[in-house]
């Protein structure tokens, strides 16, 4: 039951084979015997959980069940939960009760959805490995020893050690998508404006989006099915029709054109890695996808604006933690300057406080020009690269990271280096592209490969019913954790 | 040498909307702090900015008001900086490409006829209030303010003394309270001005070096202040000393300025264009539709009233001031037979009465038809002047307005003039008789004794002869 | 060019952080490795290039969506105080503001 996909356990809630209050104590069971090891959790609520599904439960009986309905999932810990903690891996937010729901939280408990519980990540989703979050890192089930990457790395561990069936992230630079592919399995960032930023906790307004992590892209596309649609609060949400994410799953895979950026393909990626992807690509191209070899010049300036432009945006979006109407504020100060800077002094670890200070200089009196407009530019330059890739392809492979999971502490004190793990996967962001990461095999090591596939605004659909196709046909995506057996 | 003044004023107006610029929480004045502070306005996590339509389309009113441009595309930007009254950490204000560029307003009375340019105006949200009331050595945050929309007008520094700074201000007040967007309320800060002052040896082409005196809130601080601080600034050019720029707060229980306590370093605000909001984009349907709900304007209005209505200028220029007043003139000119005495009328005793109580026009309990009527029985001869003014005070103080017309109230009550000339004539020979003093002291050339003798016939004709038919028939009596 | 030790501080006191001399020179290291970094954008020709502030792939032309003038939000602020530090006769307290 645990390995199930979402579609598995909707039907087996549907036939009453098992009951939402079931299923999430198996999870709930499941967290508890496991998270002490992973700390993919940051809070869990195993009472509220069991009362939900026992309304879930409730609903299916009176016949008004949703697909979704009685499926229990775990909600990253940058969404605003009303009554339960969101503390968006931070100390500035350890003890903040949100007196509101998100958006992506009010659908899923539209739909019926069980919440388990609040998910580790990165500090204010600023990280690539979990390992900034106050409340110390989550590791990946493949091998405690290294990192599920980040910032959503409780969610992809929550998922890859199958303590909850799916979950949501948050993708900035890579966010859900680098996890995914670390931890073994599926994360979609959809295009910028589908699904709403209301109640989630900004770090980069232009670049943060909400997305699924789940075991397969057939429950991408269910999950994206609650998530996605317009919401009024949210100005930049897009005024589309409602869409059925599942909707190009059977669409077939000839005739197809797969852009190969040389770009995606070349020195500082880990050999495993590209022989994965190059295995997973001839799959397409063995049924009749046509491979495209592509350039997308400006690609490699992405790490650099993007390092500009997040920091900015991150540098206005954190000023409101202030001590002032919610969260920390210090102890002892001196007045009110002395209070605010020893409140975000020890409310913000190390890698906020980074890139706060970055932000704050490249939009600084004298530097604006030649940094945040210059990223600005050169953002758009890229986003022209792909607009041009898209006359000659419907969608572009690569790897979703060049390294598989590393060490714990591999990067701790070089954050450019660190920074460089992202580079695959910060340039969709940028351009507002969706991207998708699905396993595609394992190193020497037996950690998990990950394929990065991207498309044009608005081919979510296509990117998962290209997907799906390859899970149809592969299992990499049903592989489970050895240190967390079913 | 003499000394120039040169002075840039920027306004707050407040816009009339119920609700905020980015959020649904009121906008009412005079809440229970932080019972109008919703989650976008004490900046939750989270929370996002949503634009109202309304304050958008005022802005759009005033550019179209002034002749500016309204910029087709207009972008919000963050200005960043920490302050307790400022929950995000910034302020949402416009920056590089605000909605409306340029413009002008026309300053005139008195010798003053001067067209002053303006620079822009701009939307953005005001921040909450800080009360320093004790609270333990604490200071108070009440964010009920915090997201009330603001249009920001900045003047051209083309003002060039403070009574000029003055009349642009008020002319500006005008101005928004005229299109509807702004209540003008000061006492409440729904209108704020910032003086940018600084002084230079008359015919010098360079700017000296400016100072901006804040918290001006009533149009007589504006003047005094800007006043004392052109004399401080000269002061201390032509002592040899230099001008620190600075800002600066007027005391007006001092008549002077001060200097804010000088910032521990120069802010640097590092404005970005606001990620959670998109560019403005305004077509021009949207505007022509907005510029067809745009009343007629003070100064065609005035020019109008000239040329239809045979008004001096100045008087033009009074009855033009507010937009209430203008169309309650307009209302009596139009139903009265005699326009000279509508303006008169208007002008005295309306505006008087207005002026003592603090009220606008449109609040006159008297309206506009009854004036009309009392003119146009005064003008028919049916009732006098004194009748008319009494009858028009009555109504002024009545607790509630009364039902019945004008015209009837002067049958009812039997007050139309005397019309019968024997009736007259008995009463002047009585009251005669009845005076030989006033009679023997206007013989022996006391004009002034005259005055009392019409007095007495008015008052034995309870008020309703004619003083003038009555003066005509003593004259003629007395010298006959 | 590299930040020094006085542009940190600088930084710090603009951002409301506290960074004590010790911890600064650390973060300057830091710092001046990311500023490297970014250094590789900043050579690339840009001229005529419209920047890009939003991600949204809108129709062009289209703009921020208006909301209608209306109240919609009710007063919370006994909820919402209740996550303050401080607080007293329903306003938010803060360390003595001097103007």
């Amino acid at each position: 039951m645990l390995n199930s996909t979402l579609s598995e356990l909707a039907g087996a809630l549907a036939r009453r084979s098992i009951s939402s209050v079931e299923l999430t104590r198996l999870c709930l069971e499941r967290i508890a015997r496991l998270n002490g090891a992973l700390n993919a959790f940051i809070t869990v609520d195993a009472e509220r959980s069991l009362r939900e599904a026992g309304a879930a439960d409730e609903r299916r009986a009176a016949g008004r069940a949703g697909s979704l309905t009685g499926i229990p999932l775990a909600h990253k810990d940058i969404y605003c939960t009303r009554g339960m903690l969101t503390t968006c891996g931070s100390r500035m937010l350890a003890n903040f009760v949100s007196p509101y729901d998100a958006h992506v939280v009010e659908r899923f408990a539209a739909a019926g959805t069980v919440l388990l519980g609040k998910t580790n990540m990165d500090e204010f989703a600023m990280g690539s490995s979990n390992e900034t979050s106050h409340f110390g890192p989550a590791k990946n089930p493949w091998d405690t020893a290294r990192v599920p990457g980040g910032s959503s790395g409780g969610s992809a561990a929550a998922v890859a050690a199958r303590l909850a069936p799916a979950a949501t992230g948050t993708d900035t630079g890579g966010s859900i998508r680098q996890p995914a592919a670390f931890t073994g399995v599926c994360g979609l960032k959809p295009t910028y404006g589908v699904v709403s930023r209301y109640g989630l906790i900004a770090f980069a307004s232009s670049l943060d989006q909400g997305g699924p992590i789940a075991k397969s892209a057939e429950d991408l596309a269910l999950l994206m099915n609650v998530m996605g649609g317009h919401d009024a609060r949210d100005s930049t949400s897009l005024e589309r029709a409602a869409e059925d994410y599942t909707r190009e799953l059977k669409a077939p895979l000839a005739g197809l054109r797969i852009g190969l950026p040389r770009e995606y393909f070349g020195a500082g990626i880990a050999p495993a890695v590209l022989a994965r992807v190059r295995e997973a690509i001839a799959w397409f191209e063995a049924r009749g996808a046509r491979l495209v070899e592509l350039e997308l010049p400006n690609s490699r300036l992405a790490v650099p604006v993007y390092y500009v432009i997040a920091p900015a945006e991150a540098s206005s979006n954190l000023s409101r933690f202030d001590g002032v109407r919610y969260g920390h504020r210090t102890r002892d100060y001196a007045d009110l300057a002395d209070m605010y800077c020893r409140t975000r002094a020890e409310g913000f670890g190390a890698e906020v406080k980074r890139r706060i200070l970055i932000g704050t200089y490249v939009l600084s009196h004298g530097y604006y020009d030649a940094y945040y407009l210059q990223a600005q530019k050169v953002r758009r330059l890229i986003a022209r690269d792909f607009a041009e890739a898209f006359g000659r392809c419907e969608l572009i492979m690569g790897p979703t990271a060049p390294s598989t999971a590393f060490a714990l502490g591999a990067n701790r004190d070089d954050p450019v280096q660190m920074y460089l793990n992202d580079i695959f996967t910060i340039p969709a962001p940028l351009a507002g592209l969706p991207a998708l990461s699905i396993p595609c095999g394992f190193d020497a090591a037996g950690l998990p490969v990950g394929l990065q596939l991207t498309g044009n605004h608005f081919t979510e659909a296509r990117l998962l019913g290209a997907a799906h196709r390859y899970q149809q046909e592969t299992d990499w995506h049903r592989r489970v954790p050895a240190a967390t057996p079913l | 040498m003499s000394w120039e003044i040169v002075v840039g004023i920027e306004t707050h107006a407040q816009l009339a909307t119920r609700s905020k610029i980015f959020s649904g929480a009121a906008t009412a004045f005079g809440a229970a702090p932080n019972t109008q502070a919703s989650a976008v306005d004490i900046a939750l996590p989270g929370v996002l900015p949503v634009l109202n339509g309304a304050a958008v389309e005022c802005a759009i009113r005033f550019g179209l008001a002034v002749g500016g441009t309204i910029n087709r595309r207009s972008v919000f930007a963050r200005k960043n900086y920490f302050y307790p009254d400022l929950p995000k950490g910034y302020q949402i204000s416009q920056y590089e490409r605000p909605v409306v560029a340029g413009g002008s307003i026309t300053l005139a009375g008195g010798d003053l006829q001067k067209v002053v340019r303006l620079t822009r105006a701009h939307l953005e949200e005001d921040a909450g209030k800080s009360l320093h009331e004790d609270f333990h050595g604490m200071t108070g945050i009440d964010l009920n303010r915090a997201g009330t929309p603001l249009l920001e007008i900045v003047s051209e520094p083309e003002l060039r003394s403070a009574a000029e700074a003055a009349a642009y201000a008020r002319a500006m007040h005008a101005l928004v309270r005229w299109i509807g967007i702004c209540d003008g309320n000061m006492q409440e800060g729904s209108f704020r001005c910032d003086a940018n002052v600084s002084v230079r040896r008359a015919g010098d082409p360079l700017l000296g070096t400016r100072c901006e005196i804040k918290n001006l809130n009533s149009f007589r601080f504006l003047e005094q202040a800007i006043a004392y601080e052109a004399r401080r600034q000269i002061e201390i050019l032509e002592g040899g000393g230099r001008i620190e720029q600075e800002t600066r707060l007027f005391d007006p229980e001092r008549n002077e300025t001060r200097s804010m306590r000088s910032k521990e370093e120069a802010h640097d605000y590092r404005y970005f264009p606001d990620p959670d909001l998109l560019p403005l984009v305004l077509s021009e349907a949207q505007i022509e539709r907005i510029r067809g709900t745009l009343p007629e304007l003070p100064e065609a209005m005035r020019a109008r009233f000239v040329r239809d209505y045979g008004l001096s200028e100045q008087d033009a220029r009074t009855l033009t001031a507010d937009r209430a007043l203008a169309e309650y003139f307009e209302a009596v000119a139009n139903a009265a037979k005699d326009r000279k005495a509508a303006a008169n009328w208007v002008m005295g005793e309306v505006l008087a009465r207005l002026n003592v109580a603090d009220a606008t026009a449109d609040q006159s309990k008297v309206k506009p038809p009854d004036v009309a009527a009392l003119i146009n029985l005064v003008a028919d001869g049916s009732i006098n002047l004194g009748t008319a003014k009494k009858l028009f005070d009555e109504r002024w103080n009545a607790p509630r307005a009364l039902d019945i017309s004008v015209h009837d109230e002067v049958v009812v009550r039997d007050l139309g003039q005397l019309s019968d000339a024997s009736v007259v004539a008995r009463l002047v020979d009585e009251v005669l008789a009845a005076n030989p003093k006033s009679v023997a002291e206007f013989r022996a050339g006391k004009d002034k004794a005259l005055n009392a003798l019409v007095g007495q016939v008015m008052k034995a004709s309870r008020g309703k002869a004619n003083p003038a038919q009555v003066n005509d028939l003593l004259r003629r009596k007395l010298q006959g | 060019m590299p930040l020094s030790p006085d542009e940190i501080q600088r930084l710090a006191r603009l951002a409301r952080l506290a960074v004590s001399p010790e911890e600064g020179e650390a973060v300057r290291a830091q710092l001046n490795r990311v500023l490297g970094l970014i250094d590789e954008m900043r050579a690339v020709d840009t001229a005529g290039v419209e920047p890009m502030s939003h991600a949204v792939a809108s129709a062009p032309g289209a703009g921020q969506r208006l909301r209608a003038d209306e109240v919609t939000e009710p007063d919370r602020h006994a909820e919402y105080q209740a996550l303050a530090p401080a607080v007293e006769r329903g306003l938010y307290l803060v360390p003595k503001v001097i103007e």
